[in-house]
This record gives C-alpha cells, sequence and structure tokens, in this order.
C-alpha cells in the first residue's frame, strides 16, 4: 500500500461527487472519505511494521522539483486526523440540506486531497502548491453556501482568502531563496542547511506571515471570527478541524527544522504573541453573545497554546502541539457540530435566546458536557493530554509562560460553562428542544469515544511520534 | 493482597455510575438507589479488607496498569498506590460515603432526576479514590479534577434555578485557579526530580532552589480545593447543592483532599519551612476568619459551611506546623461530626418543606427526637469537649501551636470558643424554644424516616468514640502513620505534663464560655437574630464576609469582564482596520493616480517639465 493512494482516492471520489445526482452527492463523499479512513489506518500499520509507504517520483528536473510523499509520524498523524475527521465531518453536514449538493460535496472532498497532500509533501514547492490548494475549494464553500448577506459573506471571504494568500507568498519566497542555497526544495536538503542567525531571521519571519495567519496568531487573526461564521457549519469543520493544523504542522515540519537557529529575541517574541493571543481571545470569547464567535474565538485560544509549544521547539512542545491538534480537532468539530444541532432546533446563534435545553433533551446535554469538558481539558480527556505536555512544554523553557498560558485553563472554564448555563441550562417558557436523533447521536458519540478513549490511553496514538 | 480486590474498590463506584448513567431512567427509584449504594457499600467492604492487610504487615501495595505519558526524560504511569495514608482516606471516604448515599435514597426520593443525582454521586466516589490512590501527582490531578466536575454538576444539580447554577460555576472557576497551581506545581517538580512518583520522589526529593515554588504551587491547590484564604468564598454558595451533597462533599471528603495532598507531599513540605509558616498563618487566618462570619449566619447550612472552612484551617495550621498526623486526626473526627450535622440539617430541612432559616424554627426537639440527639451529639463533639472526638483532635491541634508559636494558639483558640459559641447558637434556634415558622409547617413537622435517621445514629455514634484512634500519649494513629510520614521527629508524640493539662482545662473552660453566652442569649432571653440590613459595626463586617465576595468582583471579574468587551469591541476592529489598509493602499493609489490620466494635454507637459527638471538637478547635484 502506498500512502499516494489515498490523494487518489480523494480526486476519483471529488469527481465521482460532482457527476451524481444533489441526492447521492453526500453519500458519495461519506463513502470515498470512509474508505480513506480505512486505508490510513492500514497505511498506519503498515508504517508501524516498518514497511515504506512513501511515495516519491521526478516531476521537472530544473528547477528540481520531485513529487516526494513522504510518511512519518508527523505525516501520518496529520493525515489520520484528516481521514477520521472527514467522515465525521461529512456524516455531521447530513443535518442540513444544501443546495447544490454535488459541487459542495466534491469541494469538500478535494480541500481534503490538498490538505492531506501538504501534510504529506516532502518537496518544498509541491508542498507549497498543496498548501494554497486548500484554499480554493473553502473559498468557494465558504462564498456559495454561507450565511448572510451576499455582499457581507463576499467580503469575508475575499478578505479572508487575499489575507492568507498574501502570508503564503512570503514562504513562497522563502522557498525560493533556499532553492538559491541547496539547489533543491526537497526537505531532507533543506532541514540540514545552515544558515547564519540573520538568514534565519528572515526565513524565519516569512515562514511565520504564512503560518501565524493561517493558524491564527495575534494580531493576524482578525479573519477568523467572521470566516468561522459566515462559513456553512461543513466549512466551519474543515477550516477549525483540520486546515488550520496545516500552520501548525508546518511550524513542525518545515519552519524550525530550517530557521531553528532564529534569533532568542524574536523566537522569544513570537511564543509571548501565542500567549497574549491566548488571553486576548478567550477574553473576547467570555463577552461574545453569538455562540459561532465564542468558539472561534475560543479555538483561537486554543491553537495558541499549540502554536506556542510548537514555538517552543523542544521534544516536549513538539509531542505536545501533535497531540493537542488532534484533540483540537475532534473537540472543535464536536463543539460546532453541538452549535449547529442547537440552531437547527432553534433557529439562532444567539445565546441569550437559548436555554431550557438541558430539561428536554439529556442525552444532547451529556454530549455537550463530555465535549465541553473536553475543551476545558478535564484530566481523562485528551484534550488534557495535549494542554498538560503543551504547558509543561512551555514551562520547562520559562516557567511564567506557562503560568501566563495557563490561565487559559481558568478564563476556558469561564466562558465555555457561562455560555453552557446560558445556552443549555435555565428553564425555558414555550421553546421545543427535540432530543438528538439517531445520526447525531452516533456522530457525537464517536467524537466522545475518541476523546475519552485516547484520554485514558493516549499511546494508541503517541506511539506513532513519540520514541 | 490481591490486586484484582484493590482495584475492585474504584471498579465498584464506576459500575454503579455507568448503569445508573446509561439505564437509570429505566430503572425504579428503589433499585436505581440500591445499586449506588450497594456499589459504595462493595467498595466499603474491599476497603476494610484492604486495612486489615495493612495493618497487620505494613507493606504499601502499587498496581502499575500502563504507561500514561512519556516525556524525554521521564514517563508518567497510569498506576495505584495503596498505603497507609490511602487506607484511612478510603475507609472514611466508602463508610461515610455509603451512609450518605442510603440516607439521600430517601432524602432525593420525591425528585424527577432520582437516578442522575446517584450517577453523579457514584461519579464523585469514583474520582475521590482515584485522588487518593493514584501513584503519582498526574494520577491524583485526574482525581482532583474529577471531584470538581461531580462537584459543579452537583452543585448545580437543580439546574433551573440560575443562582444555583452561578454558585456552581463559580466553585468549578475558583477551584480551577488553585488547578493552575497544581499543574505549575507538578511541572516544577517533574523539571526537578524528573519523576512525579510518590515512591521515588520521597526517595530522590532534595532540597532544590525553585522547590518553594512547587510547594507554594502545591499549597495555592489546596487552597482551592479545601476552601482557605484566599480562595475559600465558593465554599458557602455551595451549599446551593442538595443537603447530602454538602455532607458528603463539602464537608467530609472532598474538601479534605488539599490536607490529603500536602501530607502526602510532607517530605517536599518539610524542606520549604517558609511555605510551611505561611501555610500555618493562612490556616488560622481562615479558622478565626471563617467563625466570625459563622457568628452571623441564619441559613442553617451557611452556618455549618463557614464552621468546615473555619475546622479546615485548623487543619491546615497542623500541617504548616509539619503535624502531618494531627491534621489527618482531624480530619477523621471532622468528617464524622460535619457529616453528622450536614445530614441532620438536612433532616431538619426535609421536615419543615425546605426551609433553611433559623429564624423561621425552633422547638424541633419534641417533633425529632433522634435528629436532635444525634445533632447534639455531633455539636458538643465540635465544640471539644471531653471525651468527644472533637475534644481530642483539636486538643492536638491546639497544643501544637502552643508549642510552636504563641499568637497561633492563641488565634486557634479564639476560633475553638467562638466555634462552640456558634453551634450551641445553632442547636438552640433550631431545636428550642418554639417554633416560629407557619402553622403549616408545624402541622406537618415529622421525625424523618429510617433510612435518613440510621446514618445519624451511626455517624453520631462515631463523632463520639472516633478520638479513641489518638489518645494523647498512646496514639494508634500515630503509629499507623508512621511509615508515610518522613520526618516523624518534626511532630513529636506529646508528654502529658501540667502545661499540657493546663492547656486542655484552658481550651474545655473557652468551650464553656460559648456555650453559656449562647444558652443565655438564645434560651434565657429567647433571642432571635435580627434581620442582616439592621446589623452594625462588626457584626456587619462579618455579614457580609468581610465584603471578599465584593471585593473580588470589582478587582478581578469586572476588570476581565471590561477588557474582554474593550478587545472585541476596540481592539479588534483596529487591528482588522490596519488589516484591510493593505487593502485599501493599492487601491486607493490606483483610484487617485487613475485621475491624473485624464487626457489633459496641459497636465501632461507639466508633468513632463517638472520630471526633467528633477532628473537634471539630480544629475548636476549628485556628481
Amino acid at each position: 500500500m502506498n500512502c499516494i493512494i489515498i490523494l487518489l482516492i480523494y480526486v476519483l471520489g471529488a469527481v465521482a461527487t460532482l457527476a451524481s445526482n444533489s441526492k447521492n452527492a453526500a453519500k458519495t463523499a461519506l463513502v470515498t472519505s470512509l474508505i480513506n479512513a480505512v486505508i490510513a489506518l492500514i497505511l498506519t500499520g503498515e508504517y508501524l511494521n516498518g514497511n515504506d509507504v512513501s511515495f516519491t517520483q521526478q516531476w521537472i528536473s530544473n528547477p528540481n522539483i520531485s513529487l516526494s510523499f513522504v510518511v512519518d509520524g508527523l505525516s501520518l498523524t496529520m493525515l489520520l486526523l484528516t481521514t477520521l475527521l472527514l467522515p465525521i465531518i461529512i456524516l455531521a453536514s447530513f443535518n442540513t440540506l444544501y443546495s447544490k449538493a454535488n459541487q459542495l460535496y466534491s469541494l469538500v472532498l478535494f480541500m481534503a486531497f490538498a490538505m492531506a497532500g501538504t501534510f504529506l509533501a516532502q518537496d518544498g514547492l509541491v508542498y507549497y502548491i498543496f498548501w494554497e490548494l486548500a484554499l480554493l475549494p473553502i473559498f468557494f464553500i465558504g462564498l456559495l453556501w454561507g450565511s448572510d448577506e451576499w455582499k457581507i459573506r463576499k467580503r469575508v471571504m475575499v478578505t479572508f482568502f487575499m489575507y492568507t494568500f498574501a502570508g503564503s507568498l512570503f514562504m513562497l519566497a522563502a522557498f525560493a531563496y533556499l532553492y538559491t542555497l541547496t539547489g533543491s526544495f526537497a526537505w531532507s536538503d533543506l532541514s540540514k542547511v545552515v544558515l547564519s542567525t540573520k538568514e534565519a531571521n528572515y526565513i524565519f519571519l516569512a515562514f511565520f506571515l504564512a503560518y501565524g495567519i493561517k493558524i491564527p496568531v495575534f494580531p493576524l487573526h482578525t479573519w477568523q471570527a467572521n470566516t468561522y461564521e459566515k462559513s456553512p457549519t461543513i466549512g466551519t469543520m474543515l477550516l477549525s478541524g483540520i486546515m488550520l493544523k496545516m500552520g501548525i504542522y508546518s511550524i513542525l515540519r518545515w519552519q524550525m527544522p530550517i530557521a531553528g537557529n532564529v534569533s532568542e529575541n524574536i523566537l522569544k517574541t513570537v511564543i509571548v504573541l501565542c500567549i497574549v493571543g491566548i488571553i486576548y481571545a478567550s477574553l473576547i470569547a467570555l463577552r461574545s453573545n453569538n455562540l459561532k464567535r465564542l468558539l472561534a474565538y475560543s479555538s483561537m485560544a486554543h491553537v495558541g497554546l499549540v502554536a506556542a509549544g510548537a514555538y517552543v521547539g523542544n521534544s516536549t512542545g513538539y509531542q505536545g502541539s501533535i497531540i493537542q491538534m488532534v484533540a483540537h480537532g475532534f473537540v472543535v468539530v464536536g463543539l460546532f457540530y453541538l452549535a449547529d444541532i442547537i440552531y437547527k432546533r432553534y433557529d439562532t446563534y444567539e445565546i441569550k435566546e437559548m436555554g431550557g435545553i438541558r430539561s428536554q433533551a439529556p442525552k444532547f446535554t451529556t454530549f455537550f458536557l463530555i465535549i465541553m469538558f473536553a475543551s476545558i481539558g478535564l484530566p481523562g480527556t485528551f484534550g488534557f493530554i495535549g494542554e498538560f505536555t503543551l504547558l509543561f512544554a512551555l514551562s520547562e523553557k520559562e516557567l511564567l509562560y506557562a503560568v501566563f498560558a495557563g490561565t487559559s485553563i481558568i478564563l476556558g472554564a469561564y466562558y465555555m460553562l457561562k455560555m453552557f448555563q446560558n445556552a443549555v441550562l435555565g428553564s425555558t417558557e414555550n421553546k421545543v428542544f427535540a432530543e438528538v436523533t439517531t445520526k447525531e447521536y452516533f456522530v457525537l458519540a464517536v467524537i466522545c469515544v475518541v476523546l475519552i478513549g485516547l484520554g485514558i490511553y493516549p499511546k494508541l496514538l503517541t506511539d506513532l511520534f513519540i520514541q | 493482597m490481591s490486586t484484582t480486590i484493590l482495584l475492585l474498590t474504584l471498579i465498584f463506584p464506576l459500575v454503579g455510575t455507568l448503569i445508573n448513567g446509561f439505564w437509570g431512567k429505566h430503572l425504579s427509584k428503589k433499585v436505581s438507589g440500591t445499586i449506588a449504594t450497594m456499589a459504595i457499600a462493595a467498595s466499603f467492604v474491599t476497603s476494610c479488607l484492604f486495612f486489615a492487610y495493612i495493618q497487620g504487615s505494613q507493606e504499601p501495595v502499587k498496581i502499575v496498569l500502563f504507561e500514561w505519558m512519556k516525556f524525554n526524560y521521564f514517563s508518567i504511569d497510569f498506576g495505584f498506590y495503596f498505603d497507609q495514608l490511602a487506607a484511612l482516606w478510603l475507609l472514611f471516604i466508602t463508610g461515610i460515603g455509603t451512609l450518605i448515599h442510603l440516607y439521600s435514597t430517601s432524602y432525593m426520593s420525591h425528585d424527577e432526576n432520582f437516578s442522575k443525582f446517584f450517577t453523579y454521586l457514584n461519579f464523585f466516589v469514583f474520582f475521590m479514590l482515584i485522588l487518593v490512590t493514584g501513584s503519582n501527582l498526574a494520577m491524583m490531578f485526574i482525581g482532583w479534577e474529577g471531584v470538581g466536575l461531580c462537584s459543579y454538576l452537583l452543585i448545580g444539580f437543580w439546574y433551573k434555578n440560575q443562582d444555583y447554577n452561578n454558585a456552581a460555576k463559580k466553585a468549578f472557576i475558583m477551584n480551577r485557579i488553585g488547578d493552575l497551581g497544581f499543574l505549575v506545581g507538578i511541572f516544577v517538580t517533574g523539571y526537578l526530580f524528573h519523576t512525579l512518583d510518590f515512591i521515588e520522589l520521597k526517595e530522590q526529593s532534595f532540597l532544590a532552589p525553585t522547590l518553594g515554588i512547587a510547594t507554594m504551587a502545591f499549597f495555592i491547590a489546596a487552597t482551592g480545593k479545601s476552601a482557605q484564604l484566599p480562595l475559600y468564598t465558593w465554599l458557602p454558595d455551595a451549599m446551593a447543592g442538595p443537603t447530602p451533597v454538602s455532607a458528603l462533599i463539602h464537608a467530609a471528603t472532598m474538601v479534605t483532599a488539599g490536607i490529603f495532598m500536602i501530607t502526602r507531599l510532607n517530605f517536599l513540605f518539610d524542606l520549604t519551612p517558609d511555605v510551611q509558616h505561611i501555610i500555618a498563618i493562612i490556616g488560622a487566618a481562615t479558622a478565626l476568619m471563617a467563625a466570625t462570619i459563622a457568628l452571623v449566619q441564619n441559613d442553617i447550612k451557611k452556618v455549618l459551611a463557614y464552621s468546615t472552612v473555619s475546622q479546615l484551617g485548623l487543619m491546615f495550621l497542623a500541617l504548616g506546623l509539619g503535624a502531618y498526623e494531627v491534621a489527618v486526626f482531624h480530619v477523621i473526627t471532622h468528617a464524622f461530626f460535619k457529616a453528622c450535622l450536614f445530614l441532620g440539617s438536612g433532616s431538619v430541612i426535609h421536615a419543615i418543606g425546605g426551609e433553611q432559616d433559623m429564624r423561621h424554627m425552633g422547638g424541633l426537639k419534641k417533633h425529632m427526637k433522634i435528629t436532635y440527639a444525634t445533632f447534639f451529639i455531633a455539636t458538643i463533639a465540635i465544640s471539644g469537649f471531653p471525651p468527644l472526638s472533637g475534644f481530642f483532635s483539636k486538643d492536638e491541634i491546639l497544643l501544637t501551636a502552643f508549642h510552636h508559636n504563641i499568637v497561633l494558639w492563641v488565634v486557634a483558640s479564639l476560633a475553638s470558643i467562638l466555634t462552640a459559641f456558634y453551634m450551641f447558637r445553632l442547636l438552640f434556634l433550631t431545636f428550642s424554644n418554639k417554633f416560629r415558622g407557619t402553622e403549616e409547617q408545624e402541622h406537618h413537622l415529622h421525625e424523618s424516616p429510617s433510612a435518613m435517621t440510621m446514618p445519624l445514629i451511626i455517624l453520631a455514634v462515631l463523632a463520639a468514640v472516633g478520638g479513641l484512634i489518638s489518645i494523647p500519649g498512646n496514639s494508634w494513629l500515630n503509629e499507623f502513620l508512621k511509615p508515610v510520614i518522613k520526618n516523624n521527629a518534626a511532630s513529636h508524640p506529646h508528654v502529658l505534663g501540667t502545661t499540657e493539662y493546663m492547656l486542655m482545662g484552658l481550651a474545655v473552660v473557652g468551650a464553656l464560655v460559648g456555650l453559656m453566652v449562647a444558652y443565655f442569649k438564645y434560651i434565657k432571653n429567647k433571642q432571635v437574630p435580627v434581620n442582616d440590613n439592621n446589623v452594625s459595626g462588626l457584626q456587619k463586617l462579618f455579614a457580609n464576609k468581610y465584603y471578599l465576595d465584593d471585593i473580588y468582583q470589582s478587582l478581578i471579574v469586572h476588570p476581565l469582564n471590561f477588557f474582554g468587551s474593550f478587545f472585541k469591541n476596540q481592539i479588534d476592529g483596529l487591528i482588522n482596520g490596519i488589516v484591510l489598509s493593505f487593502g485599501r493602499v493599492p487601491s486607493e493609489l490606483s483610484y487617485q493616480g487613475k485621475k491624473a490620466q485624464n487626457g489633459n494635454i496641459g497636465l501632461y507637459l507639466f508633468a513632463f517639465v517638472i520630471g526633467v527638471c528633477g532628473l537634471l538637478y539630480y544629475l548636476f547635484m549628485c556628481y
């Protein structure tokens, strides 16, 4: 088995979905994503058995570019995240009837293709192409299927597109410069390049513009809440669950190995920015009235911690950020799904207009509690393993970093419990909230099982990247 | 000792949780309540087996299930450590837990979410058992946060009332402040000693410069969970939960977790005497402060809540003085009498249809003989009259304080005298004189059913005789705990000399004074506390809890909200404006540039001439 099969199946699936009628599109997409989930698991088994599942093919000789897709612990974990989360995201979207569903789901699969390619590519330029390719489908998904007036939506989506695209151009420039030094785009060559501190500084900052916007790191975040709010739920899930991890993955894969000898001051500044972002976003989440915006800022706070851990650059930070990428992926998809379920019943994202859910839907409430506490990082959930490792990594660098970043466990509890109290608890006058359907139950149960299972026995996953 | 039996101690409550959680709705209340109670009772049986084992062999048992987390220089096991300290906690968690479960089957019998209540209650016991049996700091932290979760769920059990939800939220968040301390402590410890395992820590720990940060951080964690200054304000609010919850979680077990943790880490705290001083001072200050607030409370559960804070303060005082076994002793006796008091107050509240204000009680002695008798015993126990349990444990604390620092002794003694006063105030207002409620309430007054009175009787007996486990001069407890506490020299068993007997006598006289004052005020003069608005002076300060809640509101909560709004409404817009301006600059430039190209030949010529002049100027001047 070879990892390129996954990419091919996504493309084939995208074509098949586009060709199918609107009714069957979602099912075709689901089947495709499930096939790939199984293949990813088989690949994992083969990888653990020591088989080589990589793929390399010369593409262009001058400049020297090759189609090289390599599987190691890091990329395999990201591949698993993508392929396992995708069926959940697609199944979660069955709640909504989208117009032109064949186009939508085709774009979704195409996006998965691009993201998987980003995680696998070991050639800088190919990686860059996939990176940018992933932006196109989500742009159209948001633009065509999003909420609110066309004019506002268009402005939000174009801002998002231009902003992230502009940031990525700096990364391209960095790759071009590195090519002049090494004559290669291959990761194996680039990671060995010896840069002067000055060179490393520029390369580091160029990468940072690309990744900092994508993740997003304070103060490069302003596109995020608007985009999350206006996108359809499936788009928000793709963005927050998988796509933003492309930024963190890239820190671990490209930025730190290549520009690791960046000056200590720049590194510290970036870590401090991440930590400032954690507190900043938490406080905004505290004052958010719109559930989707609250979750957007909450997500920003969490990935701020992941990014900080990734920039610490030691082995604890490395493994912590990988763990938390997976944990956050499942948590955030779960949270947006819960918000979507509420929206389907109450027709609002305004927290003030909710309430009285618990007395009517105890199962929904239990799922809400589990996913919420996983988000807060309660021990016994996978979220805890991630946050614990990340905060520990920060404390190894500087104890005060851990203390300030650690305030997120207090503030996180504050805004989440406040939201829970207003959205779910309390009594209701005459609003009807139906209990979860079988399909919803299934999706939420899978997410909860993953979060608790890995929280108790994280080695199931962490053995992939911790020796 | 078979590891299966030990693990069963933990598994029983978990199974109870799962059964009631998944199928509770389909079970009758009777079945649901029985399953939950039996689950804890079964744990109690295995705990007893373990206790018998460890009392004989003195060999602790360590069980490692698997490797939980791994870092490049150490790993964390998913493991359990059953030793003497754990044995004590196991016994009273599951023992008192069983009684309170039994009590709840009757107390909660009219509640629509009956099975959910028992799900949470079983779940709580499960986490509490993890907390005390975890083999390392991270395992303890699972239990530590897990009990916090259950506490949150149970305080807000009646979720339709948003005030209760506020109390639940407050409890969780204030505990989380402490939990951050716990994490920082873990990080420093792990970084210093490359292990979090208790056995290895005990062997390998040494005095490092940053160790004080770790122990201080652990103490901050303890102030959250065990409701000490400055983080205690959540506990009185937590009385919003059903009364059995207050008895189990917020009096007998969970709030003692901080004391357990510090005792578990005694070898680290012994290395940092500065932190120990802080603990002693905070403990004494909390004991006195909470006692003064309890003087003016009129809600029967609030009095008991502040009393709990005050008693916990005394335990921390003992911890700070290095007398760990004394603190543990008071934990145990306190668990007996405070659980009895809380369940007794629940019995009272049950009888008068949910009324908690003592001004509307009185004269219940006639109607509730068993409740009164047990409440009376528990009251003299907590007030420190010999030979009941509270006398022995409190006296040990006072003696220790006396030998270390006279000021601490005075403060602690004062707190004890106040304890006697407010407890008898409570007793008299509730049970003596005439009933002050409505006629309808009076008509319904009744003794509680046996499922509720039985636990009361058992707890009252324990509150009476519990002191026997550590009689001065011949303490079974001190001997039993010897392997746990590294530095036994710090806590010498007291030789009973003249001074000691005099101090004991003084303490008893003090308690008598408290009793007499309460007697004259509330029995002789039949006083009833006035409305909160009419109090003044010191009383007002006490009634308003030293304004601590208000201070937190204006110093922490308001600023957080202010900055949240400020960031949301001002800063985020500002940043976004800057980002968009990057897009606007080229667009504006091209728009202005477009204006120049208007087809006016004159303008073009003018620009051409200016350009040529500029060029010539440049060439001549610069070269």
